[in-house]
């Protein structure tokens, strides 16, 4: 294995581990005041919209708007699935054969 | 908080628990991690090295960056610099996962934090937040999520992209799963209006600014933006009596 390598994967794995130990260590061990329980707990709904729409809404670098991607289009009747069903198997699948579909029939 | 859940240790009903809601994670980082192996071999990683960096970093989008440094012959300090600032995301979701995770110690909390991910915390914030869940479950998730994860991308640099590329639409699979544990997290109106001022200006910031900030600076906004709007509503009815 190839020393410089080697040095840059361990730096790499150091520099991901801090942001993801420091918070969990350092908020779980004292009292939080109320306005950062309540402001926490809009982060879950916040993070994963914030990850789905620009990978679903955006292509190509630098990234331009596209709202007519397979991704885009295909995540509306994944959501209705999933209001529906409330059902994360059920969601995913139909989510998967969909994607399948298109891109068997479109390319 | 909800410590329902009384099995303490890791009883095989935690563990097929802990399947039974990382099963998404792990088809979508199959189709990922093979493509990351393929890729990361063509940049001249070495297979070990492939499954050292996915052992020890573990975040796909920061691992398919560094490995196009690498074979560009990018030194060491631009591609740490890099992965930290790509990997910073998880400062939020470690803060939020940090509220259900305050009876462990400090090995525990190191063991847990090593498996926070994009995905394994979408999963494991839906669940938690459920009720039903507890750390030893979402840690089972963390780690067999994490196992699909190494697997897959040593196997990609062994053995190239024997899965063809738009398989049973696995490069589907994550987004739908994000999409799916969106819909739980969406409680109340406020939690929708949130959601959609986040997608909206993330969409934005990812449009004039490379890179993934997109992700904490959006969520940041959209959150103490809900928080105000609560805060008004709680004193706004506070008055009314």
């Amino acid at each position: 294995m190839n020393v410089e390598i080697l040095l840059i994967i361990i730096c790499m794995g150091a520099v991901t581990y801090i942001p993801r130990w420091a918070p969990l260590y350092l908020l779980s061990r004292r009292a939080l005041p109320s306005w950062f329980i309540e402001w926490l707990d809009f982060i879950p709904a916040a993070i994963l919209s914030a990850l789905i729409l620009p990978a679903i809404l955006t292509v190509g670098e630098p990234r331009r708007l596209d709202p007519l991607t397979p991704e885009f289009l295909l995540s509306i009747p994944t959501l209705l699935v999933a209001v529906k069903t409330r059902s994360l198997a059920g969601t995913v699948l139909t989510g998967m054969g969909l994607y399948w579909l298109v891109q068997k029939f479109m390319s | 908080m909800n410590h329902s859940s009384s099995d303490d240790n890791f009883s095989a009903a935690t563990i097929k628990k802990g399947f039974a809601a990382a099963w998404p994670v792990c088809l979508g980082y199959a189709a990922i991690g093979l493509a990351f192996g393929v890729i990361a071999r063509k940049s001249g990683l070495h297979p070990l090295e492939v499954g050292l960096m996915s052992l020890l970093v573990y975040a796909g989008s920061s691992q398919f960056i560094a490995a196009a440094m690498i074979g560009n012959g990018a030194g060491i300090l631009p591609i740490v610099l890099t992965t930290f600032v790509v990997n910073l995301r998880h400062l939020l979701m470690s803060s939020s996962l940090s509220v259900y995770l305050r009876e462990l110690n400090a090995p525990q909390t190191a063991l847990f934090a090593y498996g926070i991910t994009d995905e394994s915390f979408a999963v494991n914030s839906a669940r938690f937040r459920q009720g039903n869940w507890n750390w030893q479950t979402a840690l089972v998730v963390n780690h067999i999520s994490n196992f699909a994860w190494i697997a897959s991308t040593i196997a990609g640099s062994m053995l190239g992209s024997f899965v063809p590329d738009g398989a049973l639409g696995l490069d589907y699979a994550l987004t739908a799963m994000f999409i799916c544990l969106l819909v739980f997290q969406l409680r109340d109106s406020l939690q929708i209006v949130v959601a959609l001022l986040s997608g909206i200006i993330a969409v934005i910031i990812a449009l004039v600014v490379p890179g993934n900030y997109y992700v904490i600076l959006a969520s940041f906004f959209a959150a103490t933006v809900g928080l105000i709007i609560r805060r008004k509503k709680q004193s706004g009815k506070n008055h009314e009596r």
